[in-house]
């Protein structure tokens, strides 16, 4: 297990990776990337089981493409990727791209068309079944996917499958493209529209490293039924520059923003970790 | 890099298949996919609210646990194929062609046509005018939509031989294969015995000197009746099949085409996007002064109906097909 506080320094490292690489560019989806450090360092770090080679056993189906900072960024932390590469987020030529394809490094599938996601999470979590593996397998959606039809159907899918392997974890940032999700199409009460599609529905506060260990702890029971947390996040979390930036969907910045940004979040990072153990 | 025509025409004028007369198999592509699934464990077959319509019973009754029901969601069912081909299973969704191009093409696009390194098939049901439904039942540009999709081979089997060898030939592929299905009772025009299909091959089915035809999926079967009518007018025709669209068969598109002044190309598919138009692609590329004559669905909704019914309203019957063809041949 690792502490709150270690994953609290994790997290922290992880953010100052989102905001170094959005700096080079000046722009990026940082304030995902921010809002979800919480949640990848307690996956990554605690909660996704490795073999013993050190190898992922489970999974993380990332559904959000845009949301790839927060993920490239934690593999950073585990030295999957270089910070020289890192540091070439978006730009022309460089494989770290905003929205990527399949096959990079932890990207198992094309996320970036959003509400696809989930489906392919369900291909693989029947897949473990299967072949009888107790993988599990995780998948991170944001709230505005919810308005796809085919998150529905997969909804559906992985509670007739009974899959309870199958943990779906929504970036609740309450925020869109057009504005905010309750005024764009608004999709609360989800809890309850989970629980009445036959999911095990939990609501967290995903910036609160504890209430997020405990949510996590809960879905490994096991179950039948297949695991949703609704994960509320706040865009930009942790850099109050960011938290306050208006078009914090996408954000465009000079570099004095970068730099404030950077020492808002403090110089606990440096550290790297060659595994979750 | 394109190969000699002469030497080409000569491979295919030398492993041209036997061909049958009057006979069919009955779901050919059932019989199939069974045994697909007991050579190889990693088969799993998905389905859309449609196993009955698509001749996957046997499969479902065989193996039902390797048998996932979707109900109807079409973008899911692509989508947990994307997720069971990549996590090592040889996925095999199967629906109606119309549903899985116009439905749930970015599906099959994103979850299958990126990310997918092994083999991953899409079985389309009811190609072109093969349902007395119309519009919304008959997929006359699923193969031009596929077309597009990097990575994607596209394939139309002309009878059941085809269909049957079509499918193994997917099912050894690495990257996602687009397969059009003909289910019930399907004629079977080329000998199993000695067959040989290959991705990315055409086939000469009959050679002749007073014109040349290329055929795909049904289309080569009534091109070789109307072949048979013209034969029977003293014209005797080439007759080139061509069941894979994508990788097209550029070697023996151009032995073809270097031999004649005008090919006639033979689709159950709307002519813009599908054969008609990749022939040409391929003969305007090398710089032949070819003409191209397109039969199959015009820009247009087809009718509803009767296979037979349907043919003679788009003028694809053999007669008139063969009728069209000396007609162009005498303005030639």
């Amino acid at each position: 297990m690792t502490t709150d506080e270690e994953l609290s320094r994790i997290a922290t490292s992880i953010r100052r990776r989102c905001v170094t690489m959005c700096r080079g560019r000046g722009q990026g989806y940082v304030g995902q990337g921010l809002a979800l450090a919480d949640l990848m360092a307690s996956l990554y770090f605690d909660e996704m089981r490795r073999d013993p080679t050190g190898a992922l056993h489970d999974r993380f189906i990332l559904s959000t493409g845009h949301s790839a900072i927060a993920l490239y960024a934690t593999l950073g932390e585990l030295g999957e990727y270089a910070d020289e590469e890192l540091a070439t987020y978006g730009m022309d030529a460089s494989r770290i791209e905003e929205s990527p394809l399949a096959g990079l490094p932890g990207f198992h599938i094309t996320g970036g068309s959003l509400g696809q996601g989930l489906s392919q999470a369900v291909g693989f979590a029947l897949g473990d079944r299967l072949r009888g593996s107790d993988a599990r397998t995780f998948c991170l959606i944001s709230d505005g996917e919810l308005q796809e039809g085919q998150i529905w159907e997969a909804i559906m899918s992985a509670a007739h499958y009974r899959l309870g392997s199958l943990v779906l974890l929504i970036d609740n940032n309450r925020m869109q493209a057009d504005g905010d999700t309750a005024e764009v199409m608004g999709i609360e009460p989800i809890p309850d529209k989970l629980a009445a599609f036959g999911f095990a529905a939990q609501r967290v506060d995903a910036n609160n490293l504890p209430a997020l260990r405990a949510a996590l702890e809960a879905t490994r029971a096991q179950s039948d039924r297949p695991h949703g947390i609704v994960c509320d996040t706040l865009p930009g979390k942790g850099v109050p520059t960011i938290e306050a930036y208006e078009k914090v969907h996408y954000v465009r910045a000079g570099d004095d923003v970068w730099a404030q940004a950077l020492a808002e979040i403090g110089s606990t990072a440096g550290v790297r970790h060659a595994s979750a153990e | 890099m394109t190969a000699d025509v002469t030497t080409t025409h000569r491979r295919l004028r030398e492993t041209m298949p036997a061909l049958l007369q009057g006979v069919t198999q009955q779901a050919p592509f059932a019989d199939a996919l069974v045994r697909l699934g007991r050579s190889r464990d990693d088969v799993v077959v998905l389905s859309a609210d449609l196993s009955k319509y698509t001749d996957l019973v046997p499969f479902r009754t065989e193996f039902p646990d390797r048998f996932i029901q979707v109900g109807m969601a079409e973008q899911n069912m692509f989508g947990i194929a994307g997720g069971l081909a990549k996590s090592g299973f040889l996925p095999i969704a199967v629906t109606y062609g119309v549903f899985a191009t116009r439905r749930a093409f970015d599906q099959v696009a994103m979850a299958l046509a990126t990310g997918v390194t092994g083999p991953a098939i899409v079985v389309a049901f009811l190609p072109g005018i093969t349902t007395p439904f119309r519009a919304t039942h008959q997929a006359t540009e699923d193969l031009a939509l596929m077309r597009q999709i990097p990575g994607m081979t596209v394939i139309d089997p002309a009878d059941a031989t085809e269909q049957v060898a079509a499918l193994d030939a997917a099912a050894q592929h690495d990257g996602p294969v687009y397969l059009r299905g003909l289910r019930g009772l399907v004629e079977q025009r080329f000998a199993p015995e000695g067959f040989a299909f290959r991705i990315g091959r055409a086939q000469l089915v009959a050679d002749g000197d007073d014109g040349a035809i290329i055929g795909m999926g049904l289309g080569t079967a009534w091109a070789l009746d109307a072949r048979e009518v013209l034969h029977q007018g003293g014209r005797s025709l080439a007759l080139l099949d061509m069941p894979t669209l994508k990788p097209i068969d550029r070697d023996a598109i151009l032995a073809v085409a270097s031999r004649h002044r005008t090919i006639f190309t033979v689709e159950n598919h709307s002519t813009i996007g599908g054969l008609a138009s990749a022939v040409s692609e391929v003969i305007a590329a090398a710089g032949l002064s070819v003409r191209v004559v397109p039969f199959g669905v015009p820009d247009t909704w087809a009718p509803a109906g009767s296979i037979d019914y349907v043919r003679t309203g788009l003028g694809l019957t053999a007669e008139a097909i063969a009728s069209s063809i000396v007609a162009e041949g005498e303005q030639a």
